[in-house]
């Protein structure tokens, strides 16, 4: 193990470190912590300034309530979700049986294809934005859920491809031929000996599209606008703009917005790790 | 069973593709060349398209504002790769067995789970000339308030270093899990020879680590060059375009109030691109060998 593990050190060390660990911790979320406690105070502590001493009055509830009752934060949220989930079920399920074709069947255009997946994954934004702005328009579902939804499932489907391809490559290859020499099926391949064994990587694949959907702002402001369909990201924007002087409620909204992403990393920890650095141990 | 006289297993790959295929195609490939195409006429998005050929690109190396956009989106690349050795120290720091350090390393990882947008708001507000944090203890200390994000010459630092709070934190993970995958014997063969400290890191662990450098690099470059919600969020490109990026010069011409030019926004995004191809055919051809080589 490398630090030289903190119980082989002298004691005094290891109370150095115990403590530090806290402080650093403080540190390192303090922009957070204030936040939180910013959303707290009540109007009158904000109106006189006095953001960082104690808090005349712990407005916790009042503040949380106070931005669902007198904003359309809810809808914001509820918008996240209509676009979120289906874009999570339709990235899985494609890059599911993309990723079961690069990695089992051996053919001349498998590893162009791939590629392709991969290079399309890196490209910025911007080179796509026009474009799928128009066919977003020509599709009738331009400042629609679905609108943004599909855009995400499309190209969610390159790192998904990557991502479950070098998943199923991995697998005992013996356990497809045995089946293929039984007489089974291809598809039946997919459906009963593969997919149950992909488990793992769709949970992993699953809490990390849901992180990465959950806060992309970039194409909500460009696929959608208005409360009807702009998702938390796009909305806590807009209302940070009408409120100005409201730092509590501010910041109370961009609390409320963290907590999906934030439970569901706490959640499934495990699972999310996973995702996020395959390919760093090899 | 055979279909057309072709054996299922040459049909099953095809099939499993199409529909990620057509979708993918349809959304990220084609959109690529139409862009290209746009970027050669003058077209405000609703009304016919005229054809100026290299106008747009003509018009940009003469365009100040895009010269300040690329020069920004090179301190983003240079200053955003700190993420990788701030989060290597702090996985490192992380790196103990001692009680709660689970919780630890989930808490510090917090930042990267977060939305940028929430990311933007909370340093804007940590940067703010009259209440914010920062300024609270630069005043304490006794000096002056900065008004970081008013400021032409530090702006784009300040958004840097928002920016780079979740990076560290992904970079971190990242380092964590190599750290976990050090090989034991390694280290304490180090250890006989005397290898310590800086040197252990330098000559024993990073070389270990290199799948974990390699991914942070990667994710690290992408995050700088597509920087576009922070600058969004914290300045809108202000104050006067001066923390503009390339991603949000772009978006600018393409989409605000500043009108619709979408053939102008168009040639921007291609050289975004052509910055982004190089670095794309990099990581594709070390795909390419290390495919190769199984």
């Amino acid at each position: 193990m490398f630090p030289v593990p903190i119980e082989r050190r002298p004691t005094p060390l290891q109370w150095i470190y115990k403590v530090a660990l806290p402080i650093a911790l403080l540190l390192w979320l303090l922009p957070l912590i204030a936040v939180f406690l910013t959303s707290i105070r009540s109007a009158g502590d904000i109106a006189t300034g006095n953001y960082w001493g104690w808090p005349t009055s712990i407005n916790l509830i009042a503040n949380y309530t106070a931005i669902f009752e007198n904003t359309p934060l809810g809808k914001y949220l509820f918008n996240s979700f209509r676009v979120a989930i289906p874009t999570v079920i339709g990235a899985v399920a494609l890059s599911c049986m993309t990723g079961f074709a690069l990695a089992v069947y051996q053919f001349r255009s498998n590893l162009v294809i791939f590629f392709m997946f991969i290079a399309g994954n890196f490209v910025p934004f911007q080179i796509l934005m026009v474009p799928v702005r128009d066919l977003t328009l020509q599709l009738g579902i331009y400042n629609t859920a679905t609108g943004l939804a599909m855009f995400h499932i499309a190209f969610q489907t390159g790192f998904c491809t990557l991502f479950m391809r070098n998943f199923i490559k991995a697998l005992p290859r013996e356990l497809i031929e045995a089946a293929r020499v039984e007489g089974v099926s291809e598809i039946r391949i997919f459906w009963f000996v593969v997919l149950p064994l992909m488990k793992p990587a769709i949970a992993a694949l699953s809490v990390l599209i849901f992180t990465f959907i959950w806060n992309d702002y970039f194409w909500a402001t460009v696929l959608t606008q208005g409360v009807d369909s702009q998702p938390i990201t796009a909305g806590l924007y807009s209302l940070n703009g009408q409120w100005i002087a409201a730092w509590h409620l501010v910041s109370a909204g961009s609390i409320v917005a963290a907590i999906p992403p934030v439970a569901m990393f706490f959640l499934m920890q495990k699972h999310f790790i996973a995702g996020l650095t395959l390919g760093a141990v090899k | 069973m055979r279909l057309f006289g072709l054996s299922q297993r040459t049909l099953a790959p095809w099939l499993f593709l199409a529909p990620g295929v057509f979708v993918f195609l349809i959304y990220v490939i084609l959109p690529i060349f139409q862009s290209i195409n746009i970027s050669f006429y003058e077209w405000d998005g609703l009304g016919e398209r005229t054809y100026i050929g290299l106008q747009n690109y003509v018009e940009l190396a003469d365009d100040e504002a895009f010269y300040t956009s690329l020069k920004n989106n090179v301190i983003w690349l240079i200053l955003y790769l700190l993420a990788i050795p701030a989060g290597l120290f702090i996985a490192l720091f992380l790196n103990q067995n001692v009680w709660g350090i689970r919780l630890y390393k989930s808490l510090f990882f917090f930042p990267f789970v977060i939305s940028q947008v929430v990311v933007g708001l909370v340093f804007s507000w940590f940067y703010d000339p009259t209440n914010g944090l920062m300024n609270i203890l630069l005043n304490v200390l006794g000096f002056d308030s900065i008004p970081v994000l008013a400021d032409e010459r530090y702006v784009t630092y300040g958004i840097i270093v928002a920016g780079l709070w979740p990076q560290t934190a992904y970079c971190m993970i990242l380092y964590l899990t190599g750290l976990n995958a050090v090989n034991p014997e390694q280290i304490e063969a180090g250890r006989l020879d005397n290898a310590k400290g800086w040197k252990m890191l330098w000559y024993v662990v990073l070389p270990q680590l290199k799948p974990a450098t390699f991914i942070s690099i990667v994710v690290t470059v992408i995050g700088a060059l597509r920087s576009f919600d922070l600058v969004s969020i914290m300045t809108k490109g202000g104050p006067w375009g001066s923390s503009r990026v390339l991603g949000y010069y772009m978006y600018e011409k393409a989409f605000s109030e500043y009108g619709f030019r979408m053939g102008y926004g168009a040639a921007i995004a291609v050289v975004l691109f052509l910055i982004m191809i190089v670095y794309i055919s990099y990581f594709l051809y070390k795909m390419y060998r290390d495919e190769k080589g199984y």
